[in-house]
């Protein structure tokens, strides 16, 4: 790598670490304002938010990125971090809660409007954020994207774009804490979780059983193989993640639907 | 067994011990066949490449399908412990079946019908699969004995005993 291209990497870093440390600095002002109303806010939360801006500026960083400009195992760590560890990390902080309840009231009601619009139901099901998630993860790897992305870094960043974007979608549609209106109940977002796990897996095979075939005209077939691996096992992890999230918040709201219930019984009790 | 009866909640339930036991027992035996079998001895293989491209579906189904079964057994069974309605023995039935029903699954259709990956390589497969399946077989003929015990037990609870 020539020196002039790794300065150009480093510069073009600099804004990325701006924006996120920006987001940072306005998140955690937003979470002490919550502590201190009486509904306050979870330490966790704000930790949660702190791993996936971490997570994206390690992703993002000059080293990884070169690295995964020219190899696959490079590109699929970023796949699984940009798309499937920080949008987790990020959408377990619930920003939008917290957005809704540190707002001004005619920003609230803004949010509100935009939360309830028919665009933001249609793009926020679960099933159109498996399709632009686990189909955007198709394209690139089964289509000349994959091609023209090691060809060209701006290809590169748009693709890092679309994972972060798709992998938060899908989080937030899943398994989200934040108010998603007429999002559909559990079994529902349990089948999709299922279809995203198989389809991640199979394209790991896929990847793995053919390497000189996909990613067509990709360089380092090689090493294909050794990234398909991380895909497969990397994506078990963040996926196992995502199910316990789902159930974890299954698992609260029916331990209040039971607390809701239970002074029935006691009263009638021996 | 006090945690058997319940405590007015309804009781324990039999049934539904049983099935979050079981969906732990399949998950729990998956995982083994990958940590054990792929990771450790490296006896068979992420994807050997020599089977057909629709065995590599069916493999992703079944892979999803074990990972979702761990978290959501292990989630269904602290709901049943939480509201003090766990049926200890029907969960332990529930678990030996799960653990059987997948590894007879893994034997036969794995293995055999679609032929994704052997035991074991360049061994005689016989003694291999005699004893894969006969471990199979042996789990779930427990946990066939473990449920009828714990039908029978005194004090199962008021579901145990639907007739």
């Amino acid at each position: 790598m020539s020196p002039a291209h790794h300065g150009g990497a480093v510069v073009g870093w600099l804004p990325v670490l701006v924006l996120l440390a920006a987001a940072l600095v306005v998140y955690a002002g937003a979470a002490r304002r919550a502590r201190r109303a009486p509904r306050g806010w979870s330490g966790l939360r704000t930790a949660s938010f702190a791993a996936g801006v971490v997570l994206l500026a390690a992703a993002l960083s000059p080293a990884v990125v070169q690295g995964a400009h020219h190899d696959p195992r490079g590109h699929m760590l970023q796949h699984l971090v940009i798309g499937m560890y920080a949008p987790l990390a990020l959408v377990l902080a619930a920003p939008v809660t917290l957005a809704l309840r540190t707002m001004a009231p005619a920003w609230r009601r803004r949010a509100a409007r935009l939360l309830r619009s028919r665009a933001l139901h249609v793009l926020g099901h679960p099933v159109t954020a498996l399709l632009l998630d686990i189909g955007g993860l198709y394209l690139v790897h089964l289509t000349p994207v994959y091609a023209a992305m090691q060809a060209s870094p701006a290809v590169h960043a748009l693709v890092n774009l679309h994972y972060f974007a798709a992998g938060y979608l899908f989080a937030w549609a899943v398994a989200g804490p934040d108010p998603a209106p007429r999002r559909p109940g559990t079994p529902t977002r349990l089948a999709v979780l299922f279809a995203a796990v198989a389809a991640h897996s199979l394209l790991a095979k896929l990847l793995y059983a053919y390497p000189g075939t996909w990613p067509p005209g990709a360089d380092h077939a090689a090493a294909m193989g050794e990234a398909a691996k991380l895909m497969y096992y990397g994506g078990d992890l963040a996926e196992v993640l995502l199910a316990v999230a789902l159930f974890a918040a299954w698992y609260r709201r029916r331990g209040r639907r039971f607390a809701a219930r239970r002074p029935v019984p006691a009263a009638g009790g021996p | 067994m006090a945690a058997a009866r319940g405590d007015g909640g309804g009781g324990a339930r039999f049934g539904r011990s049983l099935a979050a036991a079981a969906v732990i027992g399949i998950g729990l035996m998956a995982a083994v066949d990958e940590i054990v079998f792929h990771q450790i001895l490296a006896w068979h293989h992420f994807y050997d490449r020599s089977t057909p491209a629709v065995a590599l579906l069916s493999d992703g189904l079944l892979h999803a399908g074990e990972l979702i079964a761990l978290v959501a057994g292990f989630f269904l069974f602290a709901d049943l412990c939480r509201r003090r309605a766990l049926h200890r023995r029907a969960a332990w039935a529930g678990l030996l079946l799960g653990l059987g029903c997948f590894q007879l699954f893994d034997g036969v259709i794995d293995h055999k019908v679609l032929r994704l990956h052997q035991v074991r390589y360049g061994v005689d497969l016989l003694p291999y699969d005699l004893a894969w399946n006969g471990a199979a077989v042996l789990l779930l003929v427990a946990g066939a004995a473990a449920t009828w015990w714990a039908r029978r037990a005194p004090g199962a609870g008021a579901t145990a005993r639907p007739r």
